[in-house]
């Protein structure tokens, strides 16, 4: 008998149209001591199978058959036995731990709330086991820092709380609903190692949902894919993903960016299992045809920064306009960015490496103008982009700088059709375009991102992540620029996801002569896309080097503790 | 094929919770009848009560036709001049909606323009704005248009007065909604303007007049929708309550405010129904708008998505 045990678990959620079948004949097991992980794309109905343990499905979701075992006690549809188990005997930590402590409770009232509602302790040996629990979580000072609220910890911090609050009533089982996805690589791994040790210190069951192979390849011991709520394959992690059976977990390990060489183009497989091999390359000529033939000059510096410094606080210096100002001047680090300089020469990708906070994308918003810098000097082919007066001068650059963007659910105006969407700026940049050649322009965008042409009469929220970041290239495409800037244009979305829309960039930067500027906190991403990084921690720079120098031969403290620190998938293999 | 647009309809999360909802269904039903009637006013009535060939005095103080000493000719009888009862409603119901309509339209136009300018814009000019409207909020609406009223008075004549009646009533009713336009849309495009499709659009070089009209009302227009609709029958019960007051829509072409106050001096003589009608039918329409304003702002409200 194992100690959790899942059978036929069948939950499907009833909406007016059709049923949506989350999870379909699920079964698996886990035993004390052991991490298993789950893993798939979004909506693969991993995060459902976790909710359906301890009862919290959605209405009007429903589990309609099946059975869940922990200790060989009957969890499905006994709301009060699991009353008892949640929070005493099962340990819950969310992603999200900005959110997954209420703000207005002291760490300490949080603690021996759940401590004194499940076990028969008087306040004092609450509170003194609650500090105990701070400590083996790794929180220095815990007797002092009981005291503070939520927001007085930083993410790592919180989420260690949380985890301190899942393990406070000694749990047997601990589910992990994507743990570290919000979590910097360094902090993601320190609460990984503390996961593994916790398991094997206290003989508990967990289970990790995640979505990152690395995660998976470095904590877990078995393993379960899933799709659409099944589960196509488990087993074995190292035999899994070293030899995958079946073709959705091929396709996942497969399209996973390796982290120890360079590779020049991601590999993909079709649901059939067959390998995707054709590129974009003929679908360019077109667009070529229209932009006229370009030279690539790689000695040529297309942008240069020079001592870029942006403080937000400085109210003095941000302009009206200054987007996100609010958002981020609540940082602790005064200078946003501090005295970068880096050049970028035509045709080559430049990464931008570095944890959040880093102050990588208010980079981006300067060069794109969005934000001013607060000192400092940007020459995009040698014409300065700010004025005397720290103005941007949009009109120098002509459309020729643009930038692709992380969230590709928000990037999108939800009210335009494609065609809206791609038509503007070439409008804007044409002003006496004739209707036939607006429509072939917006038939090669659309082409060469590897979109159908029906798609340009629809609206956004009619496709998918990965077909909105598509939608988001051809519209950067549209006003034919020389500098594309792409900010973490791949961390919304799924791994095979990511491969393609990648292999697009690839292609399309070879085809067109583009430079890039490729923004990330995915140090394997970076590796496969980029020619040179650089490496930036709290807004200075720590090093700028050749991709390859870099990963072999590390300089700075930083970027060494940065890639030995990555999640690997081939850490097992 | 209006089975078929039906279908369509009904195939939309809006129009699903629409038809689940009776209360939307029948103050919509309610609403949608008066503005036919008010719209085709001519037609609809048995009388036109503007046309004094039409009015006789003999008439005057007629009962409703189910009482004692009614007429089946005025069905809800008549007031003090012999105009029948049911016909002024139907026209007064028509100025009313006029003002509700057009007042709604120019404090949106004003509060939404100022709102979207100040949320995008920022800085000091957002500042003003902002601290304007909360001036504004502090003064009753009732006052406000008591106050414009007087204001208009002491510059227009007395001839003139009666034509321009109706126009500065529009106004110091629209004057005193706007905040509301304003705060709402400022708010949603504080929202808005941090979303990444904004960030493009100024990457594309678009116009900031561009960005601000044309990408991002675009997608504030929803909550902007719901308080217009409660602020469309707040209008008209202020309205109303000016014309009670005797500083609305002149007697020759009453509202129903108007019908109200000419029956309020009969009430206690027994001629009941000059006054009852037209608050009854004031009370309805009022009330329609409203219950339609509550189920829009649910619908509406992707939080609360009915599934």
């Amino acid at each position: 008998m194992s100690f959790l045990e899942v059978k036929n678990l069948n939950i499907s959620y009833p909406t007016r149209k059709e049923t949506i079948v989350a999870s379909k004949d699920v079964e698996f097991t886990l035993e004390r001591g052991e991490i298993l992980g789950i893993v798939g794309e979004s909506g693969s109905g991993k995060s459902t199978i976790a909710n359906a343990i301890i009862n919290l499905i959605d209405p009007p979701g429903e589990i309609t058959s099946g059975s869940i075992k922990m200790d060989n006690n009957e969890l499905r549809d006994n709301e009060e036995l699991i009353q008892k188990i949640r929070g005493k005997k099962i340990g819950f930590v969310f992603q999200d731990p900005q959110t997954s402590l209420n703000p207005l409770f002291r760490i300490k009232d949080q603690l021996i709330e759940t401590i004194q509602t499940h076990l028969n302790l008087n306040y004092q040996d609450a509170l003194k086991k609650s500090i105990q629990l701070l400590e083996e979580v790794g929180i220095d000072n815990a007797e002092k820092r009981i005291e503070d609220y939520p927001h007085q910890f930083s993410g790592g911090m919180r989420q260690r709380v949380v985890i301190a609050l899942a393990i406070s009533c000694e749990p047997d089982l601990i589910i992990a609903d994507e743990p570290t996805t919000a979590l910097d690589v360094s902090i993601q791994h320190q609460i990984l190692e503390l996961l593994k040790d916790l398991t094997k210190k206290r003989n508990l069951g967990v289970i990790i949902i995640t979505h990152d192979m690395g995660v998976i390849a470095e904590t877990t011991d078995r393993v379960i894919v899933m799709r659409h709520g099944l589960i196509v394959e488990q087993g074995d992690t190292k035999e899994l993903l070293t030899n995958p059976k079946s073709n959705e977990a091929r396709s996942l390990v497969i399209s996973v960016p390796p982290t120890n060489k360079k590779i020049d183009r991601f590999r993909l497989i079709s649901p059939d299992g067959k390998e995707i091999t054709a590129d974009s390359k003929n679908l360019t000529k077109k667009i070529i045809k229209t932009w006229g033939v370009r030279e690539k000059n790689e000695n040529k510096k297309i942008l240069q920064l020079t001592a870029v410094t942006k403080i937000f606080d400085d109210k003095s210096l941000v302009s009206n306009f200054s987007f996100g100002s609010k958002a981020e001047s609540t940082n602790k680090v005064e200078k946003a960015v501090d005295n970068v300089s880096f050049e970028l020469f035509e045709g080559e990708t430049l990464g931008l490496v570095g944890e959040s906070g880093s102050g990588k994308s208010t980079i981006a918003k300067i060069i794109t103008g969005l934000v001013g810098p607060s000192n400092g000097e940007i020459f995009y082919n040698d014409i300065s982009l700010y004025n005397s007066k720290r103005k941007y001068q949009i009109d120098k650059s002509r459309g020729q700088i643009q930038m692709i963007f992380q969230d590709p659910y928000s990037s999108l105006n939800p009210r335009f059709k494609v065609r809206d969407i791609i038509s503007e700026p070439i409008k804007l940049f044409q002003k006496n375009i004739n209707k036939n050649e607006l429509t072939q322009n917006m038939y090669d965008l659309i082409d060469i991102v590897g979109m159908t042409r029906q798609s340009l009469d629809r609206y956004p929220h009619e496709f998918s992540g990965g077909q909105r970041q598509r939608i988001s290239i051809a519209r950067a495409l549209a006003t034919r620029p020389r500098l594309l800037i792409c900010d973490e244009p791949t961390s919304a979305l799924d791994v095979s996801i990511q491969a393609q829309v990648l292999n697009l960039l690839k292609d399309i930067q070879d085809e067109l002569h583009l430079t890039m500027l490729f923004i990330s906190h995915d140090l394997p991403v970076i590796r496969q896309m980029c020619n040179r990084i650089v490496v930036l921690k709290n807004g200075s720079v720590c090093e700028t080097k050749e991709t390859e120098e870099l990963f072999n031969n590390p300089a700075h403290p930083y970027t060494k503790e940065l890639i030995r620190l990555m999640p690997k998938i081939e850490s097992i293999i | 094929m209006i089975y078929k647009t039906f279908n369509k309809i009904y195939d939309t999360d809006i129009g699903y919770s629409f038809f689940k909802s009776k209360i939307a269904v029948i103050s919509s039903t309610i609403l949608f009848i008066i503005l036919l009637c008010s719209v085709f006013a001519g037609v609809v009535s048995p009388y036109n009560p503007f046309d004094p060939a039409t009015v006789s005095l003999m008439d005057a103080f007629t009962p409703p036709s189910w009482s004692e000493g009614g007429s089946s000719s005025f069905i809800l009888g008549t007031d003090q001049q012999g105009r029948d009862m049911f016909s002024t409603i139907i026209y007064g119901s028509r100025i009313s909606l006029i003002v509700g309509f057009a007042s709604i339209l120019f404090a949106m136009v004003l509060g939404v323009f100022l709102g979207v300018t100040a949320g995008y814009i920022g800085g000091k000019y957002e500042i003003v704005v902002m601290r304007v409207t909360d001036v504004q909020l502090t003064i009753p609406s009732i006052l406000m248009a008591l106050l414009v009223n007087g204001i208009a008075k002491s510059f227009i004549s007395q001839s003139m007065h009666n034509d321009m009646a109706i126009y500065v009533l529009i106004f110091a009713i629209g004057i005193s909604e706007w905040p509301q336009f304003a705060r709402v849309s400022r708010a949603s495009t504080l929202v808005e303007k941090n979303k990444e499709y904004v960030s493009a659009s100024r990457i594309i070089g678009l116009s900031n007049i561009l960005i601000m009209f044309k990408h991002i009302l675009p997608n504030i227009l929803r909550p902007l929708l719901v308080i217009a609709t409660i602020g469309l029958a707040l209008a008209i019960i202020t309205e109303s309550t000016l014309s009670f007051l005797g500083v609305g829509v002149p007697p020759t072409t009453p509202s129903l405010g108007t019908l109200i106050r000419f029956g309020n001096s009969f009430l206690f003589s027994g001629e009941w129904w000059i006054t009852f009608f037209p608050a009854i039918f004031l009370i309805i329409l009022a009330l329609s708008i409203n219950l339609l304003g509550d189920w829009m702002r649910d619908a509406l409200n992707p939080k609360l998505k009915i599934r």
